[in-house]
């Protein structure tokens, strides 16, 4: 088998990886929580970082009016889909072996990972921004409008006593790699095809 | 060429380092020498900083354990055993009476003495610690992962359950011997027909590995002299026991003259695994014997007392080579073994000297068959037989050893009024400090085991006058910190104590601390009355008892307005703590109420009874400051009067509802 068609393959196969390991992952630091409470993001779930932690999150989040972190979103049933149909593709395409289809799938691929990134975004928007009407304590910014809770897209941030912190984990560092090795494979294809 | 040079280059470099690292550290040492008068560094432990070791200080005439850090002698919790404690509902919820249930009925009370941490090859393990009840003869388990007491099981045929609660080397055995004589079974009979009729109950309670559950294995009737302390044998005399008598004399009044007239008490040198071979093999009588067993399970929350009916004991002469009689001057107290197993120290507390026996030299005397004579069919050695040495004029009134990891031994005075160290095997006295004020037992952690520590002794006072400040007639009693790590001891620190320090158990805090429960797993909680969600939230009606299962989380209880109540009735308020974070406890109590408020952690439920006597709207609130909401967690009961049609209803999370 050529050796294109060995990475697109392995890299397809690499999106499975998401059905098991999380794709992203919130930690909230504080000096009152001396071990850092989290979440782990997964295409069908949010997680407990450490056991429990969901629940206290809320716990701590409900004085400011925050909702509860959903358990059943549309994404959850979306992702899983939308992932494992792409696998297949590209291992389909991986074994058909036209590596055009390669930087096809590729393309698709970032422009379903912008989606997410996206989506991803706006969940984060409402979460921080849309805070319950009968919130006990509502604090406000200097110009007198509401504050946001809004975690970090990806990076660290202050929110009030609590340091936030938004990072891809092991399942996007798969998805990630997954994709740059369709890519690979392309040159890779198109390298072999100019052999022929 | 090139390489040469490098390694002559590194070499210079490592002897300049060498030598540098030599005179830093020599400057370090003077340095520490000059500034060893600083006590408050070596007690200080910075914030965020742990303590290294455990002490268990029994609360004595309290009844409980407090747990307090070395070196700071921070006090970190006071573990309800024996008594009543409404800080912790401990014998005020539904869940911990039967711990307290015995023979007699609720006993909400003890005196509590020796704590004892439970070991494996005779090396402290850090599973339990076990603690005696004295007045009411009973021995206490507690778990060193939940800090809470598990298990009581009362003593029959004991009276002053004093030398006890000593474990053996795999913590096969904890003994409870009876401090006071008393007729076997308990019948009315003229006192003064105290000689030869009463008796000395040993107890030989084992401990499963498992689950660390007690029974009485077998009871020895001894002699009626007063068993006043004791200690397992280790290495080479483990499967011993030693037990410390005085009142050999078998006196039953003014005992200050008349049990004091021996020249020589005994040391029991009790072969245990000789015992329960016999046992084992069918031997001893069961006799009829009400005693009370409680255990409390971490599934459940919930305590239950079983009534037991019968004990197996045992006569000593019926099982020739177990018991033999060491004499040993006058009135010992402590009875201590070393960390080898050989040195037996009896602390004769009426004696000038300090008597230290030898197990080899022991055993020697057995086999010789070299009697000086025998009590009640039990064999007493020669004193010169079994003697390894005497530690000469050491101090008045030696009470208690312990030893540390270098071959030093420390004993307490009493009347002198200090801690004497001195060396086994040459019985000299190596330096002496003093306490402030009648030290009783003295405790290094580990020193009751095998691999004893040598950094810290604490030393148990009874009494304190001008150590702190006064607070009327009653001082605190107190403990006090000493540095035992050099050839001469240092005093660190004084601190108060809650009840008296009787003794105390210590030992690393590494041992304990990451085995230590944070919180209880709602989906394991057991008990019967459990909510773990809201929705489980309910008021039932049973003819007059209403049950109401509650939960509480910050912050607020569901449900929080019940109606429906009536006077006379008998309403259990069930509540499970919802919460499942490290040290999130809340707290609950009612208007009224004869018992105390509920302390519930994380995952737990507790129960307690309220008997409204008055018609009206009554208010409920959270005990314990949780949240910022804390203020704004509470509700309210309506109690309508006797037969009233008002229906039981209830609000979850605002809304009405009505019970089913
Ligand atoms: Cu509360």
């Amino acid at each position: 088998m050529k050796l294109s068609k060995i990475i697109m393959i392995v890299g397809a196969a690499l999106l499975l990886a998401l059905f098991v390991l999380p794709l992203w992952n919130i930690t909230l630091e504080a000096p009152q929580y001396p071990e850092p409470i989290g979440m782990n993001i997964h295409i069908n779930k949010i997680a407990d970082a450490n056991p429990n932690d969901i629940q206290n999150i809320n716990l701590m989040n409900h004085y400011v009016g925050m909702k509860d972190i959903p358990t059943d979103m549309l994404e959850f049933k979306i992702f899983p889909v939308v992932i494992g149909t792409m696998a297949l593709l590209g291992i389909i395409i991986g074994i058909v072996g036209k590596h055009k289809l390669f930087l096809l799938w590729f393309i698709v691929m970032s422009l379903f990972g912008t989606a997410g990134m996206y989506d991803f975004y706006k969940w984060e928007y409402n979460y921080g921004h849309n805070l319950k009407e009968t919130a006990a304590i509502k604090f406000t910014n200097d110009d007198g409008t509401p504050m946001a809770y809004q975690p970090p897209l990806i990076g660290t941030k202050t929110i009030l006593n609590f340091v936030a912190h938004s990072y891809p984990r092991s399942g996007a560092i798969a998805l990630f790699g997954g994709m740059g090795l369709s890519l690979v494979a392309f040159f890779v294809g198109m390298k072999e095809a100019k052999k022929e | 060429m090139k390489t040469i040079k490098n390694i002559i280059y590194t070499l210079v470099a490592v002897l300049v380092l060498a030598s540098c690292g030599n005179t830093s550290s020599k400057k370090k040492d003077s340095k520490s020498g000059a500034l060893s008068g600083n006590a408050a560094e070596k007690v200080y432990v910075a914030p965020g900083e742990h303590d290294e070791y455990y002490a268990f200080v029994s609360g004595g005439f309290s009844g409980q354990l407090a747990v307090y850090g070395l070196p700071s002698a921070r006090l970190f919790k006071v573990i309800p055993v024996f008594s009543v404690d409404a800080e912790k509902a401990y014998g005020f919820n539904e869940e911990t009476k039967p711990m307290l249930n015995t023979s007699y009925g609720f006993v909400p009370w003890d005196d509590s003495h020796h704590p004892d941490i439970s070991q494996t090859n005779g090396e402290l393990d850090g599973r339990w610690v076990f603690i005696n009840g004295n007045n009411t003869p009973r021995i206490a388990r507690i778990s060193l992962s939940t800090f809470e007491t598990e298990e009581i099981i009362e003593v029959p045929n004991s009276a002053g359950n004093h030398s006890s609660s000593f474990v053996t080397e795999n913590t096969e055995y904890v003994v409870a011997g009876t401090r006071f004589s008393v007729p076997i079974p308990q019948k009315d009979m003229p006192i003064s027909e105290y000689k030869s009729n009463f008796k000395g109950a040993l107890s030989f309670i084992s401990v499963d590995q498992e689950t660390g559950h007690m029974g009485i294995k077998f009871q020895l009737i001894m002699p009626g002299f007063d068993y006043d302390l004791s200690h397992p044998g280790r290495g080479k005399s483990h499967g011993w026991f030693f037990f410390t008598t005085y009142n050999t004399e078998e006196a039953n009044s003014l005992l200050e003259v008349n049990a004091s007239q021996n020249d020589k008490d005994y040391i029991a040198a009790v072969n245990w695994k000789k015992i329960e071979e016999y046992v084992n093999n069918g031997g001893g009588k069961k006799m009829p014997a009400k005693y009370a067993h409680n255990v409390y399970s971490d599934e459940t929350h919930t305590a239950t007392s079983t009534m037991m009916n019968e004990v197996l004991v045992v006569d000593p002469t019926e099982v020739p080579g177990a018991v033999y009689f060491l004499p040993t001057p006058k009135s010992p107290h402590g009875c201590d073994v070393d960390p080898s197993g050989e040195y037996i120290v009896g602390n004769g507390k009426l004696s000038a000297d300090l008597t230290v026996h030898s197990f080899t030299r022991m055993q020697e005397a057995i086999e010789g068959k070299k009697f000086a004579g025998e009590a009640y069919g039990i064999p007493i050695l020669n004193y010169e037989d079994v003697v390894a040495g005497v530690v000469k004029q050491p101090g008045l009134g030696p009470l208690h050893t312990e030893f540390d990891d270098k071959g030093n031994a420390y004993t307490t005075f009493f009347i002198s009024s200090e801690v004497v160290k001195w060396k086994l095997g040459t019985w000299e006295v190596i330096d002496r400090k003093p306490t402030y004020y009648s030290v009783g037992h003295l405790m290094i952690p580990g020193g009751n085991s095998r691999k004893p520590t040598g950094k810290y002794l604490v030393a148990m006072n009874k009494i304190t006058k001008d150590r702190y400040l006064p607070t009327g007639p009653e001082l605190t009693q107190s403990a006090q910190l000493y540095d035992i790590s050099g050839d001469k001891m240092e005093l660190l620190s004084d601190f108060p104590t809650v009840g008296e320090p009787h003794y105390a158990a210590g030992c690393p805090a590494d041992l304990i601390k990451d085995r230590s429960a944070k919180i209880f797993k709602l989906d394991e909680n057991k008990h019967k009355y459990a909510a773990t969600s809201e929705s489980e939230a309910k008021v039932v009606r049973e003819g007059n008892v209403v049950h109401i299962y509650m939960t509480m989380i910050r912050s607020h209880f569901a449900p929080d307005n019940i109606e429906g109540v009536q006077v006379g009735d008998k309403v259990y308020f069930h509540v499970t703590n919802l919460e499942q974070d490290f040290d999130v406890p809340h707290g609950i109590s009612m208007i009224g109420a004869n018992t105390s408020e509920l302390l519930i952690m994380p995952g737990q439920t507790e129960t307690f009874v309220w008997e409204p006597k008055q018609e009206g709207v009554w208010p409920f609130y959270c005990t314990d400051f949780c949240s910022a909401l804390h203020q704004e967690m509470q509700g309210y009961v309506r109690v309508s009067a006797k037969g009233s049609s008002v229906p039981i209803s209830y609000t979850l999370d605002g809304d009405p509802t009505d019970a089913e």
